[in-house]
């Protein structure tokens, strides 16, 4: 047995810490960050939260306003996740390297849901905002660009995984491409794909809100407007029944998932 | 014509890369009605013989010709009708695990259908009724309407035989239909594929891992090593010494081989060849 095997591991554990708090140090130095001083405020910065920003009774008057912004931002999510899962699919299919039209299709399909989905939304938002103004259609596109790329990329993966087989079983029998995508594809991806849909729905429902901020539309710009008007209370009113409206669409996608399985 | 061989492969040849040469001058020739097992180590080009036959992988030399047409230079179109007559069995079943097991059979006749009507799965009642007799015949009248996902191997692989013959092939490739099975489901595939042979006049090329299986069940035996096809013998010929060279192992000691008692030799070689 070499001892120092186990010697020299410890060392170059121990290394690596050193390296990571030095590195820490000078970022944090070059910043002007200090850890201790944040600690300290920690404390204040909930006690303000708890002042400040909880709905108050009052709030409640304004909860038929939120509540239709939240539905607008909401449809808008499934509105966008879903025209985008259609568009993914048909690239998916088309671009699949085990199920796929072959040739350029797979490296093209890629590259395109790699553009997309590697510009956050976010980026999106901005860009679209100089040709479309600020508008609730902004926001649409931007959710749609982005779960495109994603749902692409997602639905290629899942194709390639489930698929391979009775593909190459249906191919030999000597059935054309639209038959096989019909009766092997779509039966063997479609809970993927229901399931990424879904998971996209509750991931747009949370960007949307940002998206609302910078577009100027749905429950973003509502919090946006009731935040820079310092009405804390109705802005705190505002994230909780975004925090329900998430929960109970995340619960009933589970639900959903358990189902179709 | 109809006197003529089934199958006439020259000089196949498949290279996957510049350096490695799958398939070398192939050269073999199946009748109608033949039980012929391929036999050889992993990697020898056993699964890419088959694909080639049926062009799932694009031959790079030699000619393929089956039933009077030349398959290796053939369009898309007429590739899809040859296709018909050749079917497929596959190891993992590759099967539709979401579709039920009729539909799964009645998939064999895609080949046979028009674009809409196989997009949209419309079959018509005499094709349905010859699916679940099939089905009857292999013993899973009482499956057809189950999820494939829930069948066991044996079931799986039994749906695979029946949409396989669904298509009315003149040539059944089994890619190590009983890789996956145990012995007893393995038994029962092999008789099915036997079946097929004797009462149907199908003609089976068999990959096989199985040394006694292909022994057994074969009418005759081909082997590939290193791409090179070299045994093509009844099963009597294939003798210790010459699984011994197919496998690349040590020749087995030669008593074994005295006397053409099968079982003997089988096990001698097998447990030699570790192929069991």
């Amino acid at each position: 047995m070499d001892k120092r095997f186990f010697l020299k591991r410890s060392l170059a554990i121990g290394g690596v810490f050193v390296l990571l708090v030095a590195v820490n140090a000078v970022s944090a130095g070059f910043v002007g960050f200090n850890p201790l001083k944040v600690l300290a405020d920690i404390p204040g910065g909930i006690v303000w939260m708890a002042q400040n920003f909880m709905p108050s009774v009052a709030a409640f008057e304004k909860i038929d306003t939120i509540l239709i912004s939240l539905g607008k931002t909401v449809l808008l999510s499934v509105a966008s996740s879903c025209i985008a899962a259609v568009f993914a699919y048909l690239c998916a299919v088309i671009g699949s390297r085990e199920a796929g039209l072959g040739g350029p299709f797979p490296l093209i399909i890629r590259g395109i849901a790699s553009v997309f989905r590697n510009i956050p939304v976010v980026a999106w938002a901005f860009i679209l905002m100089f040709s479309f103004k600020q508008s609730e259609f902004t926001g649409f596109l931007a959710l749609f660009l982005g779960t495109f790329g994603y749902l692409t990329r997602c639905f290629l993966e899942s194709i390639d995984e489930v698929a391979g087989g009775s593909v190459e079983a249906l191919r030999a029998t000597g059935a054309g491409f639209a038959p096989i995508v019909t009766q092997a594809i779509i039966p063997m991806s479609i809970t993927a794909v229901v399931s990424w849909t879904l998971y996209m729905i509750e991931t747009n429902i949370r960007d949307a809100t940002l998206i609302g901020i910078l577009t100027g539309a749905g429950i973003g710009a509502l919090f946006d407007v009731y935040y820079k008007s310092f009405r804390y209370d109705l802005a705190a009113l505002v994230i909780l029944c975004i925090v329900v409206a998430v929960i109970a669409c995340e619960a009933i996608s589970n639900y959903v998932r358990r189902q179709i399985i | 014509m109809e006197a003529r061989n089934l199958l006439q492969i020259e000089k196949l040849g498949k290279d996957y890369s510049s350096k490695s040469k799958a398939l070398t001058d192939v050269t073999l020739s199946l009748p109608r009605g033949q039980f012929v097992s391929v036999i050889g180590s992993s990697g020898a080009g056993k699964s890419t013989l088959l694909r080639c036959i049926n062009r799932l992988i694009d031959p790079n030399a030699g000619s393929i010709v089956f039933d009077g047409k030349d398959v290796a230079g053939m369009g898309r179109r007429e590739l899809r009708q040859v296709r018909r007559r050749i079917s497929m069995i596959f190891q993992h079943y590759n099967l539709v695990y979401r579709s039920t097991s009729i539909e799964n059979v009645l998939q064999g006749r895609l080949g046979y259908k028009s674009t809409i009507a196989g997009v949209l799965g419309l079959y018509s009642e005499e094709e349905k009724e010859r699916a679940f007799t099939i089905l009857d015949q292999l013993g899973l009248a009482e499956f057809a309407y189950t999820r494939t996902d829930q069948l066991s191997g044996g079931q799986k692989q039994r749906v695979g035989i029946a949409r396989a013959l669904l298509q009315d092939p003149l040539l059944i490739l089994a890619d190590e239909p009983i890789a996956s099975l145990d012995p007893k489901a393995s038994q029962m595939i092999m008789e099915h594929l036997r079946w097929a042979v004797d009462t149907l006049g199908i003609t089976c090329l068999v990959n096989l891992h199985q040394v006694d299986y292909a022994i057994e069940f074969s009418d005759r035996i081909l082997a590939l090593k290193k791409g090179h096809l070299v045994f093509d013998g009844t099963p009597d010929e294939l003798d210790a010494r010459a699984i011994s060279d197919i496998y690349g192992t040590p020749y087995v000691e030669e008593r074994a081989v005295r006397g053409g008692l099968f079982e003997n030799l089988e096990e001698e070689v097998l447990a030699t060849v570790g192929a069991a």
